[in-house]
């Protein structure tokens, strides 16, 4: 299979000479939705900075469909739909104009343009503001049009920096339908996000990056096996005062009063079930904790930042 | 990129510009129509009729030709550097980075986005010249190649100040201290042949004089200096900004980092 997207040993050195990224490999397969992650400062932006051409690279190679950025940077733009993280288009112009602008920079003709923003600003929820000034919409409403004006030239690859920040949940649970949608009907997504819930519900492969260098590439299946232990929200039918001690299980209540147990690998549930029986706690509802993916990427990024801070000791 | 769709982005990017400076017609379409009524007004009506004839001419049929001129220039200049610093501003310029355009449509819509407005411009301040003088036109190709390519050589002007550019003060920098200062000394309203001999020499070496009697040249058919130099100077003038604003885009030099 095509890759949609190749990083081979990237490099980008700033001006100021901060090394924002020291030679990235990032592979990321047609149809595939895949997130890039990391703490502020990592090297997410600057690494789709790069491919979207908003960034000069210092070194390496990047190829978007096959297309090198370097001697076919034309085809690779084709390619490529934009989402950037913060607001970029002119405030004063109106919904419609920013989205069949944007179609006539990649030569589409006006007609098809118009039918193309139609479509994708009816998906998104904008149609009736159509003809309002860009200034005069929600936040919320701002994302959308960055996707929609992502889109209106059908793009194969999709990259969303941080497309869902400042969204009420809401509207961020709509977006994530649109992208699942988009994604299954063949576009290759890439996004960042600091919402790992987001990442852990949405993508099938994840990159970890931190102080400009990849620390893991894998699904989010192998990545989520690397658990030791599962966490689980119980809800009880009597408020607890404080957390039960279960032997083999560590417990402790969450800021809510539910009780939160974490259940080691091979570890049967039924002789937590059997302890709190025999302590008189009924449990009435269980959940696992959504945030599996950010329990993970905390401890990966504080094992990094110690490997660096050791390396900096011995240099 | 096909040539048909590079022909659609080029247009997309002028209809853009089109749109931006007819939505704020106020403030780019209005202010220059007073400023140069005020100038036929004050400066070719009360002023001109005591200083008598220049150049052969009555006063206010000598200044005509340097107003239209002054009003091309600065607001081809104006329109582009601040139509692309307002985008490097708000970041939209980021719309046309990541899209295939080439630097060459980038540059070239732009400069007509400027022609655009600063034709539009001498069009309006020559139509309102003839409630003040009549106008007869010595040799309309001079007078329309000239006012052309002075139109796109400040539209570059301003495109190379909106790319250095890194604050709003760095946009009017240039056209307060130089473009005025140029254009008042480039034989607007007198001869060179009126000032001492070191003067004239000294005004020999600004490029608006050049530009300002070429187009008088085309309308009167007088002219301080040779009026083919003057076009080829302009020319020149247009290939050395046309390759450096190319270098600059290339290099991404203010708006990539």
């Amino acid at each position: 299979m095509t890759n949609a997207l190749e990083i081979e040993g990237l490099v980008k050195t700033y001006g100021d000479g901060f090394q924002a990224l020291k030679g990235i490999d990032l592979h990321v397969a047609e149809g595939d939705f895949f997130a890039l992650l990391g703490p502020n400062g990592a090297g997410k932006s600057t690494t789709l900075g790069i491919v979207c051409s908003l960034v000069n690279k210092s070194a390496g190679k990047v190829r978007v469909f096959g297309s090198d950025i370097d001697t076919h940077l034309s085809d690779a733009k084709l390619n490529l739909g934009v989402v950037p993280q913060e607001f970029n288009f002119n405030q004063f112009e109106k919904v419609f104009d920013i989205v069949t602008t944007q179609a006539g920079y990649y030569g589409i003709p006006l007609k098809k343009a118009s039918e193309s923003a139609e479509k994708y600003l009816r998906q998104l929820g904008l149609w009736d503001k159509r003809n309002t000034p860009a200034m005069m919409l929600s936040g919320g409403m701002k994302r959308r049009l960055m996707i929609a004006r992502a889109l209106v030239h059908e793009p194969k690859l999709l990259i969303l920096d941080e497309p869902t920040a400042g969204v009420d949940i809401e509207l961020r649970r709509s977006m994530w339908t649109f992208l699942e949608e988009m994604n299954r009907r063949g576009t290759t997504i890439i996004l960042t996000t600091h919402y790992l819930e987001e990442a852990e519900a949405l993508c099938r492969n994840i990159a970890i990056i931190d102080h400009g260098r990849i620390l893991r590439n894998t699904s989010k299946r192998e990545l989520l096996q690397q658990l030791s232990s599962e966490t689980f929200v119980l809800d009880t039918a009597e408020p607890l005062e404080r957390a039960p001690e279960l032997d083999g299980f560590y417990c402790h209540l969450d800021g809510e009063g539910a009780l939160v147990v974490d259940v080691e690998k091979g570890q049967s549930l039924n002789g937590m079930f059997i302890q709190l029986e025999q302590k008189g706690i009924r449990v009435v509802s269980m959940r696992t904790k959504a945030n599996r993916l950010e329990e993970l990427f905390v401890r990966m990024v504080e094992d990094n930042n110690a490997i660096a801070a050791k390396q900096g000791d011995a240099a | 990129m096909r040539t048909d769709a590079m022909l659609t982005a080029y247009k997309t990017i002028v209809v853009r510009e089109i749109r931006r400076f007819m939505r704020i017609w106020p403030q780019t379409l209005l202010p220059p129509a007073v400023t140069m009524t005020l100038y036929f007004i004050i400066f070719g009506n009360l002023i001109g009729s005591r200083i008598g004839v220049m150049g052969g001419f009555d006063y206010m049929s000598f200044i005509v030709p340097g107003l239209i001129m002054m009003a091309v220039i600065t607001s081809s200049y104006a329109n582009v550097v601040s139509s692309f610093f307002s985008m490097k501003f708000q970041r939209s310029i980021e719309e046309l980075l990541v899209s295939p355009v080439p630097n060459w449509i980038i540059l070239v819509g732009y400069v007509t986005g400027g022609m655009s407005r600063g034709l539009g411009i001498g069009l309006i301040v020559t139509l309102l010249s003839l409630g003040f003088t009549d106008l007869s036109i010595h040799h309309l190709p001079m007078v329309i190649l000239t006012v052309f390519l002075t139109s796109a050589l400040f539209s570059l002007g301003g495109f190379i100040n909106a790319m250095l550019a890194t604050k709003f003060d760095d946009i009017s920098i240039v056209p307060t201290f130089v473009l005025t200062p140029l254009t008042y000394l480039g034989g607007v309203f007198y001869s060179i042949d009126l000032l001492p001999g070191f003067w004239q020499g000294v005004s020999m070496i600004n490029p608006i004089l050049y530009m300002v009697n070429a187009f008088r040249y085309g309308i009167l058919g007088v002219s301080d200096v040779n009026p083919y130099v003057a076009l080829g100077m302009i020319l020149m003038f247009i290939t050395i900004l046309s390759a450096i604003s190319l270098r600059m885009l290339a290099r991404g030099k203010g708006i990539r980092h």
